[in-house]
């Protein structure tokens, strides 16, 4: 019997579940506080690490605010907007590469590679520095270490974009335990302390991509009724947009083409970013820009910038309607709105949401917060801190399977709640056939080349039988995370059938395990470090029991000597506390422990007699 | 807590009896309590099987729902449990009397495609009356609905098949005129 058993018991105490919102621009980590979600600070005292990661020639990569910096100073090393790279494939991202000044990797075909500084990283590999960030961020903040977290995706997001957000969790040594859809996340943030029943519209246009999604709020369910959007469509193209503009204006003035020079284009950029962030406050500002001793100022007005960004702006209209018409709802039935990104501070996105809906929009929550605060709330549910709380959410694409003459045949629709599930029977088409190939896809569209590829499953050694004998069925499961699962089944037999996976898109789950691996290699130091913090929670523990149990009665039924023995147990651990092996924590606490047995039996004891005399015992 | 698989009869999932006319509030209640009690997130914690077990049962759920709390789906759903075939009937099942209709409004469609904008005014006239025949036949179909509930009778669903096949046409139709027309 120890004291830290009388006191805790032997109450296995759930692992502590982080929420992060991994954006475009920035990313941010909060946690359940008691009752409410908090975000956390960085080291710098902001909640806000900027997608920024920057790849020196020696040392370690630069991540966040110190990395933004490096955007002008070594723009060729240095990555933002990554997250317009996730789960895509080169052919797809031609108009942003064109934009960025990082270097394309060849054999970039399923996975982009991405060169840096020498380095090759895949948008994966980077977007896991953040969350390496913020899992550092997490740790400081809250003296324990962090292996457990809710993600937050744009809900448009396609199973392969999904599966290399999870990926980069997975790189950055966390466990994944839910991927969860950016709007929905603010639906739940909002939904703690307003209307407990009601139809709600989230707008979410934040850096890089846009989602709308309706919820039917009842009693604590948070039941998404549809989602729509775009995964790119976001404040970055008001920024390319300026960019260009300014481009062709310093062309004309100065007679050079400065597209070219990625030092410049990123000053510029970041000058425009500054012209844009004041237009939603002012009138009217003036774009700056010094560059090799030239000087260029323009003045831009909001009205020019409303004339300019009105097209992208309009864009994010049809996915609303769409997404309305799927929700069998009608502007008039829409309760609130709620904006969300960073992007909606753009006034005249907050006029087309207003005249779209009818409504004046919610903006009382910090838009750049909101996700990150509702993926803590997330991560109370899954932990059970959180228990009056569900999300019933949507798949927001169809999923199908390719059949005769490249027609997709939809086994699973778009909006369909999560987990879903579909099966569909296969068999050969030649006598003897071994192999059957299956080609998943999704989208809306009917023909194959239409949608996106997802994935090809092979389903492999069947049976040697005549055409049309073998029966195999597939089952098809979107889970809770938007996340495509595939078994088989051999009809004939029971038998679970094996498959073979090749997605599209994306890491196989060998490139991943190299990557953990890679990182292993550098995580000896954390390592250290982590269970350095690990043993000192646990030091907190018993110290705390032993200054409780030293205000009980039986502490006067002990020994001068074993009353010295306990004191100088204290200061020991003390000692090692504030050291940096974690070991002598650990024989600390053991002696600690061990000075403290009698104590411990003696309340045990006084327990156990006040519990025959049936009193209470109070805590 | 979910120990077992769950029951793959789409009324049952619910606790509730195999009937046609339903209480969607009661549907939609039972939806939330089941879901409280079976949806993955509650399960985060278990062992491997419980989640597969929770994840098998809440996808069954969810179809259910989707299913269930639709009309046409719940009636498709109880006739093809019946062994009725519910494969794509059009044209089969046109009514006589509407077959003149039918083919004027084709036409009028064909010409308003073309820019005919006497033809559009057709459209719309046409679809008004075709809109009218489908809440007709969505009155009908509750009857029914209410008819099978009481007796269980075999013929009451052939005449419900009937009744489906007839709305399907009717239904393409006027998404045609309604896509003409925007």
């Amino acid at each position: 019997m120890s004291l830290f058993q009388i006191d805790f018991g032997n109450e296995e105490t759930p692992h502590r579940v982080v929420g992060i919102d991994l954006g475009t621009t920035n990313s941010l980590v909060a946690f359940m506080d008691l009752t409410a979600p908090k975000v956390i600070p960085g080291a710098d005292g902001s909640p806000i690490v900027p997608s920024v990661v920057s790849i020196p020639e020696h040392g370690e990569p630069i991540v966040g605010a110190p990395a933004v910096a490096r955007l002008i100073t070594d723009p060729e090393s240095t990555i933002y907007s990554v997250k317009r790279l996730m789960g895509r494939g080169v052919a797809d991202v031609q108009d942003e590469l064109k934009l960025f000044p990082f270097h394309i990797a060849p054999g970039s075909e399923s996975v982009i590679q991405l060169e840096l500084g020498g380095k090759r990283f895949t948008p994966p590999g980077i977007s896991a520095q953040v969350l390496r960030q913020l899992k550092r961020n997490a740790e400081a903040h809250l003296g324990e270490s962090i292996d457990h977290a809710v993600i937050t995706v744009p809900a448009y997001f396609n199973d392969a974009q999904r599966q290399a957000t999870k990926d980069a969790g997975r790189i950055a040594g966390l466990q994944v335990m839910r991927l969860l859809n950016e709007p929905t996340a603010a639906a739940l943030a909002y939904g703690l302390d307003k209307r407990q029943n009601g139809i709600v519209a989230v707008y979410d246009l934040g850096g890089g991509t846009f989602d709308i999604s309706i919820l039917k709020l009842h009693d604590g369910i948070f039941e998404v009724l549809a989602t729509n959007g775009d995964t790119h469509l976001g404040g970055d193209d008001f920024d390319n947009l300026l960019l260009r503009v300014a481009l062709e204006d310093i062309a004309t003035e100065w007679g050079l083409d400065l597209s070219m020079d990625p030092v410049a284009v990123q000053t510029l950029r970041r000058a425009v970013i500054d012209a844009k962030h004041q237009l939603s406050t002012l009138a009217a500002t003036t774009v700056a820009f010094h560059y090799q001793g030239r000087s260029y100022r323009r003045e831009l007005t909001r009205d020019v910038f409303e004339r300019l960004i009105t097209p992208i702006v309009d864009r994010t209209l049809a996915p609303c309607r769409n997404c309305m018409a799927d929700a069998g709802v009608t502007p008039e039935q829409i309760d609130e709105v709620v904006l969300v990104g960073g992007s909606t501070r753009v006034p005249l996105v907050r006029e087309a949401v207003r005249v779209l809906f009818k409504a004046e929009p919610h903006t009382e929550l910090n838009p750049d917060e909101v996700v990150a605060l509702g993926a803590a709330v997330q991560a109370g549910i899954l932990s059970g801190h959180v228990e009056d709380k569900l999300l019933l959410d949507v798949t927001p694409l169809s999923l199908g399977i390719e059949t005769m003459g490249g027609v997709v045949s939809k086994l699973i629709h778009r909006n369909s709640t999560i987990p879903a599930t579909a099966s569909e029977t296969f068999t050969t088409a030649v006598d003897g056939q071994r192999n059957v190939l299956i080609h998943v896809v999704q989208g809306e569209r009917e023909m194959v080349r239409d949608c996106r590829s997802l994935a090809r499953f092979d389903l492999k050694d069947i049976d040697p039988l005549p055409a049309g004998m073998a029966k195999i069925e597939v089952r098809f499961l979107i889970d809770a995370n938007g996340i495509l699962n595939v078994s088989a089944k051999d009809l004939r037999t029971g038998k679970e059938h094996s498959v073979e996976v090749k997605p599209s898109y994306g890491l196989t789950d060998e490139q991943v395990e190299a990557m953990i691996l890679e990182s292993f290699a550098k995580a000896e130091d954390d390592f250290n470090e982590r269970q350095v913090r690990e043993a000192r929670v646990e030091a907190d523990r018993i110290l705390n029991a032993v200054d409780k149990a030293k205000g009980d009665d039986a502490y006067l039924e002990l020994s001068e000597e074993e009353r010295a023995r306990v004191d100088n147990g204290i200061a020991e651990l003390l000692l090692a506390y504030h050291g940096e092996n974690h070991r002598l924590i650990l024989d600390k606490m053991e002696a600690l422990n061990k000075a403290t047995m009698k104590l411990a039996e003696l309340m045990m004891n006084s327990a156990v007699r006040g519990a025959l005399k049936g009193t209470k015992i109070d805590q | 807590m979910v120990s077992g698989p769950p029951p793959s009869d789409y009324f049952a999932i619910f606790g509730i009896e195999k009937k046609l006319a339903l209480d969607l509030e009661d549907l939609q209640r039972r939806f939330y309590s089941n879901s409280r009690e079976w949806h993955p997130d509650r399960h985060a914690r278990a062992s491997a099987q419980q989640l597969a077990w929770a994840e098998e049962a809440s996808a069954t759920l969810n179809d259910a729902w989707r299913v269930l709390r639709d009309p046409v789906a719940r009636a498709e759903y109880v006739l093809k449990g019946e062994g009725f075939d519910i494969g794509e009937q059009r044209g089969k099942d046109v009514p006589p009397e509407l077959l003149e209709e039918v083919f004027e409004l084709n036409m009028a469609l064909e010409e308003a495609r073309e820019g005919d904008a006497n033809a559009k005014s057709e459209v719309v006239r046409a679809l008004a009356k075709f809109e009218g025949l489908l809440s007709e036949i969505d009155s009908e179909r509750d009857t029914l609905f209410v008819e099978y509930d009481a007796a269980s009778a075999r013929d009451t669903l052939s005449r419900l098949r009937a009744l489906l096949n007839r709305r399907k046409y009717l239904q393409n139709l006027v998404r045609d005129a309604r896509a003409t027309l925007a």
